[in-house]
């Protein structure tokens, strides 16, 4: 069985390598089993855990259980035509209840703590007043303030980015573009850990190559 | 020779290759390891066909795209043949993820939540084993979890790897008492906001059916509260942003991460605001935790893959760049 799991890992693996050549069949067969598997496995996993295990097992004792299975009910109602605006009913709560958490949940986290984080002292090491701070860490504030500075002034559109304040929206645009280069490093980086992983799996696992 | 009787060599040449090594592998033949000499060799090799692509380039002549495809594959796979070693600098904020660790008094709680997948494996996997052998080598209790489907087999394939070590077997660790494996609960970040008032009512049972209650490790952990640190696992949504948002800035957890390479730059506007307590980004994130917990494995070892892998995309980039001006000179030149 073991055999035959690496086997088939392999076969499906240069299957999917192979479309680095050409477009195949070998590629097809092997997108449409990774497709297909991964979305029996979703149904699977969710039937057994929710449906099965909290709603059929727990016998419901939850009441709140009762209201999600009641909205998840009305979901299918899609299907019907005549009544199938029941199915806004869930789809408002989920969309209700999802920005309410996220509302907070974002206002805190991603726009209050990061402007607090943006509010540096240049000199200090702390938030005190004083001259302490060493060389790295004020050029690393000041790179910050500026950064964040001109990054702004560079999505500010009711003015015309002539003059100072154009000066300003290109040094912002600069700092945008050292960001986007460092995300694309990144992603070049997981990218080929993937495909580091593959080759461990086809020359370590499957052929023994390496150790 | 046409197209078709080229393609068929190749697949049969490949066919042959594999069941050669293949039976070598049945035969109980070990690993194949260049000497230096020999990779040196072919490192001179590489660069010398690299700077040959160059002068055809310059010469008018371009490249097929499967030639920089071929090129990357040799880059990653001929590397993981080498014995050579490759010099990794602890970045701070994996130190910083180390020193949280390490500083933990022993029995402390440590919450680790697995949301990845196996296509992630490659480079979470090599972090998880690291920072758990870390916290079972510093007598941590682990509480594990996932918000992803295969998290928690993610989760119990790295346990196993760490249980292979001798230092860790000898400690005779017990189930439920030492480490406990909650498993997978969906609802994706509506489990990390239920979590803060009580665990319970998210995991009724462990992975393997044991009521919550009957687990000596989790009797009395209620919420967040009794949860001395955690790390987050993330190779997407749900993942480290949810749990920042959630269980971080509401109920003051305290959190590091280890991300997946295509996220981690997000994360970092979290470490400068002190969310984070360490972040581990990528592979060289994990070769790096690898480094400074003295434990090198494959994060360290599939690092030299990485960067030969980056020294090729880059000299591809410097030969398209030389064929784009070369070609606009040409342009010029006719007048176009």
């Amino acid at each position: 069985m073991e055999h035959f799991a690496l086997w088939l890992g392999a076969f499906l693996t240069l299957g999917i390598l192979s479309f680095l050549y050409k477009d195949n069949a070998w590629y097809k067969l092997s997108e449409a089993v990774f497709v297909g598997i991964s979305a029996g496995f979703w149904f699977a996993t969710l039937f057994w855990d929710n449906l099965v295990g909290k709603f059929w097992d727990g016998k419901g004792e939850e009441p709140m259980l009762w209201v999600g299975a009641a909205l998840g009910l009305l979901m299918l109602f899609r299907l019907l035509p005549k009544v199938g605006w029941l199915s806004r009913w869930p789809l408002a709560f989920i969309v209700g209840a999802t920005s309410g958490l996220w509302l907070m949940n974002y206002l805190a986290s991603n726009i209050m703590s990061q402007v607090q984080a943006t509010i540096l002292p240049v000199f200090s090491s702390g938030f005190g007043a004083g001259f302490d701070a060493d060389l790295a860490t004020i050029v690393g504030n000041l790179v910050i303030f500026v950064g964040t500075f001109t990054g702004l002034v560079y999505f500010f559109f009711s003015k015309e980015h002539k003059g100072v304040f154009g000066g300003a929206a290109r040094v912002g645009i600069f700092f945008i573009m050292i960001t986007f280069g460092a995300s694309f490093g990144y992603t070049v980086m997981s990218r080929m850990s993937l495909l580091i992983g593959r080759i461990d799996f086809l020359l370590g696992d499957w052929l023994g190559m390496i150790g | 020779m046409t197209t078709r009787t080229k393609e068929i060599i190749a697949l049969v040449a490949v066919a042959l290759f594999v069941v050669i090594f293949y039976i070598r592998k049945v035969a109980g033949r070990g690993a194949i390891e260049f000497p230096t000499w020999l990779s040196m060799l072919v490192i001179l090799l590489i660069l010398a066909s690299l700077l040959w692509i160059l002068v055809l380039t310059i010469r008018g002549r371009l490249i097929e795209r499967r030639v920089v495809f071929l090129y990357v594959g040799i880059a990653v796979a001929l590397p993981l043949f080498m014995s050579l070693t490759q010099k990794i600098s602890v970045s701070p904020e994996v130190k910083q993820l180390y020193d949280a660790i390490v500083e933990l008094p022993e029995g402390s709680k440590v919450l680790l939540s697995f949301d990845y997948d196996p296509p992630s494996a490659p480079e979470l996997q090599p972090m998880a084993e690291s920072i758990i052998r870390l916290c079972l080598q510093r007598d941590l209790k682990l509480i594990i979890m996932g918000l992803w489907p295969q998290g928690p087999q993610q989760a119990n394939l790295a346990l196993e790897k760490v249980f292979d070590d001798e230092d860790i077997a000898a400690k005779n660790l017990q189930y439920g008492v030492d480490y406990v494996n909650l498993g997978f609960q969906s609802g994706n970040e509506f489990v990390i906001q239920r979590m803060g008032g009580s665990f319970q009512s998210m995991f009724q049972s462990d992975y393997e059916g044991t009521r919550y209650e009957d687990i000596p490790l989790v009797r009395n952990v209620r919420n967040f509260s009794n949860v001395d640190f955690s790390v987050n696992f993330s190779a997407g949504f749900p993942g480290t942003v949810e749990w920042v948002q959630i269980a971080v800035d509401r109920f003051g957890l305290d959190l590091g991460a280890g991300n997946t390479a295509v996220q981690a730059p997000q994360m970092y506007v979290y470490l400068n605001a002190g969310q984070l307590n360490g972040l581990l980004g990528g592979m060289s994130g994990a070769a790096e935790f690898e480094d400074v917990a003295d434990y090198r494995a494959k994060g360290t070892k599939f690092m030299l893959s990485q960067s030969f892998a980056h020294a090729v995309a880059i000299a591809f980039i410097l030969i398209g760049n030389v064929a784009f001006f070369m070609s606009g000179r040409k342009s010029r030149l006719k007048g176009d």
